[in-house]
């Protein structure tokens, strides 16, 4: 358990160091609501009804982006082998890796949302839909996203292979957050149902790609 | 705590075959090596040494045969890479080390002579510094058989024999080693092993 | 040579002997099958009392949607057997089917889209089959690129296979929440959910196309398998020809 603490302690520390992703990240998401926003022309009306749905593939891409240095680094640097040989179960060592990335982008996405969320006209109601479905959501993504990069920790540019690889798998996350965000924002009754699916997408990839991931960074050890 | 104890575990590989790239690469391995042993693994560039250490660590499944370790964890693997962070400062990698391996970090600082380096981060160091800190995750943590690969590249006269001493150390205290070098090492009764096509 | 060695070419020997033999018939039984198949759909079966002669694409592309589904169960139960049982074939077979089935899907897409002009009045109309089919697709091309970024083809064929499994456990969960999204959005759907209503004489040509299409499907395998046997022949003989695997000599 103070080995796993510790593995998260680490990487959210180095994401906040210099060259660490997790500013990057933020910026980037940031940077995309408002290319967006450029891109349709200041309706207010309009930008606050596709809204959640534009920061919730905004906060998708700055995941995204931010995915390929979880192994990789560790591989690079041989700290890999340290985490492998000091684990009593790799799947743990996998689900602390994921946590931390959630902790360093994930979380700190969703912390960013309130203020993007103003930029977007999204008032207050409307918020906390959009702010609880990333909170259930983005684990999901860190998760399932922590699994490509064990994919490809060997490689030296899989930036492009990670998207192609980790899209098609973040469908169902994007269909019920985003559905989840914009139901509740409209007072819908599908609200509920959407989230309660969003969390159960959640928890499959809680169980299974901890378990995915460690299979794959036991043939990238060499 | 590390200090008092006494190791007592055998690593044995028996018809051991290691493949990289889907060829098979060092063939017909039988090593046994047990408590105050060292071998010292020697072959010229290429012939598969750090494939085979790394089978040996564990980090690798063999093509064949197998590898049996008298106790678990008791391995310890030091690659030519150090393993660890390079923003990191050296002590803050030392005590993440400490943390996984369940061991304390103070006595390898200072083993190696890394004081005066300690609030430095890692890629500010020189070379040698580096390995020592990367060496010093051996003592750090408390394991009976290391494994490592070029121990001694990157080192001055002096480094090289502090990391001599402290293997002599390890050794006295019933701790094996199997080591991969290309340098002369100065390792007491250790054994020779030519990697030979 | 040691023990897996001889092993991982025992099998591909066997192989040999018989899909030299099996590949001829496969493409003889899928053009035979895709003929009569065609001349039924074409000539010999009612048109759709809504769709019209339209109604005919429906030959090509639901055979197609299925095989394309087919393909992906294929390679993840091959890629499972290779992973578990370590059997040689069951990787090169999971690789091979990949390209078959990105073909299918493509050919499943195109011909919907086709169907969809007609039918929605747009080549593309987010019906949650198609972009049910649209996701598969990209979970093909992301197996292999997979396959085409790793240069150690041994590690290519672990991780691919991890791959393969995971987005087939994914599968139904993609499915359900595509329609689940489709339903959310649009929620009267312009394609029943049933589909064309089939009439038992249009059911004869679908049954034989779906026949030409496995069939074409076998016999490609077949021959993509052999290639990559050979080309792995080659590359083993070349590394062969360079050094034997070293041993370890004590002084």
């Amino acid at each position: 358990m103070n080995a796993l603490l510790a593995i998260i302690a680490r990487d959210i520390r180095l994401a906040f160091r210099a060259g660490g992703g997790a500013l990057q990240a933020v910026s980037f998401f940031a940077l995309t609501i408002v290319l967006f926003a450029l891109a349709v022309g200041p309706n207010l009306e309009l930008m606050s009804e596709i809204a959640a749905p534009v920061l919730w593939t905004a906060a998708l891409l700055a995941t995204l982006i931010s995915l390929e240095q979880i192994y990789r680094a560790d591989r690079e640097d041989g700290s890999l082998d340290v985490l492998v040989e000091t684990s009593s179960l790799l799947a743990l060592t996998a689900l602390a890796k994921a946590t931390a990335h959630w902790i360093s982008t994930g979380l700190l996405l969703t912390a960013a949302t309130p203020v993007l969320a103003l930029l977007l006209n999204i008032e207050g109601a409307a918020l906390w839909p959009l702010i609880l479905s990333l909170l259930i959501g983005a684990p999901g993504l860190s998760l399932i996203g922590s699994f490509a990069a064990a994919l490809t920790a060997a490689l030296p540019r899989a930036g492009l292979l990670i998207a192609i690889i980790v899209s098609p798998l973040y469908a169902p996350i994007l269909i019920f957050g985003a559905g989840a965000a914009s139901a509740g924002a409209a007072g819908d009754p599908q609200y509920s149902a959407n989230l309660a699916l969003l969390g159960a997408s959640s928890l499959f990839a809680a169980i299974f790609s901890p378990l995915a991931s460690a299979a794959a960074l036991r043939f990238n050890l060499d | 705590m590390s200090d008092a104890a006494q190791f007592n575990v055998t690593l044995t590989a028996r018809d051991l075959a290691v493949s990289r790239g889907g060829r098979v690469i060092v063939d017909g391995v039988n090593l046994v090596v047990g408590p105050g042993e060292a071998a010292v693994l020697r072959g010229p560039n290429g012939a598969g040494k750090t494939t085979l250490l790394r089978a040996l660590a564990g980090l690798l499944a063999p093509a064949s045969g197998e590898i049996t370790v008298s106790a678990e964890d008791a391995r310890i693997y030091c690659g030519v890479l150090n393993g660890g962070k390079p923003t990191l400062t050296v002590t803050e990698n030392l005590r993440f080390w400490a943390a996984l391996y369940g061991a304390s970090f103070g006595p390898a600082r200072a083993a190696f002579g890394l004081e005066p380096v300690e609030d430095r981060p890692m890629r500010e160091l020189s070379t040698g510094y580096q390995r020592r800190l990367g060496l010093a995750r051996l003592v750090v943590s408390g394991r009976a058989v290391w494994i490592v690969d070029e121990p001694t590249a990157g080192l001055d006269a002096a480094s090289t024999t502090a990391f001599e001493c402290l293997l002599a150390e390890h050794r006295a205290r019933g701790g094996a080693a199997i080591l991969a070098t290309h340098e002369p090492l100065d390792a007491p009764g250790a054994r020779t092993l030519e990697l030979e096509q | 040579m040691s023990a897996t060695s001889i092993f991982e070419f025992a099998n591909p020997v066997r192989f040999e002997r018989i899909a030299a033999r099996a590949f001829p018939l496969a493409l003889i039984a899928a053009l035979v099958s895709a003929a009569i198949g065609l001349y039924f759909a074409l000539f010999n079966s009612p048109a759709d009392y809504q769709q019209g002669e339209t109604v005919r694409i429906m030959y090509v592309h639901v055979p197609a949607a299925w095989m394309a589904l087919f393909c992906y169960s294929a390679m993840a139960v091959s890629s499972a057997a290779g992973f578990i049982w370590k059997h040689p074939l069951a990787d090169v077979a999971a690789k091979e089917s990949a390209p078959i089935g990105a073909a299918f899907t493509f050919l499943a897409l195109f011909t919907g889209s086709l169907w969809g002009k007609p039918m929605w009045g747009a080549w593309w109309a987010w019906d949650a089959r198609l972009t049910s089919v649209l996701i598969l697709f990209f979970l093909y091309l992301g197996y292999m690129a997979l396959w085409r970024a790793v240069p150690d083809k041994t590690r290519a064929a672990k991780l691919a296979a991890i791959l393969a499994i995971v987005g087939f456990v994914n599968i139904p969960i993609i499915k359900f929440s595509v329609d689940w999204w489709n339903s959310l959005h649009q929620p009267a759907s312009i394609l029943r959910a049933d589909g064309p209503s089939v009439h038992p004489a249009m059911l004869t040509p679908l049954f034989l196309l779906i026949g030409a299409y496995s069939f074409a499907y076998i016999a490609l395998l077949l021959s993509a398998m052999r290639n990559e046997l050979i080309a792995r022949r080659l590359a083993r003989y070349e590394l062969a020809s360079g050094e034997a695997p070293a041993r370890v000599v004590e002084r």
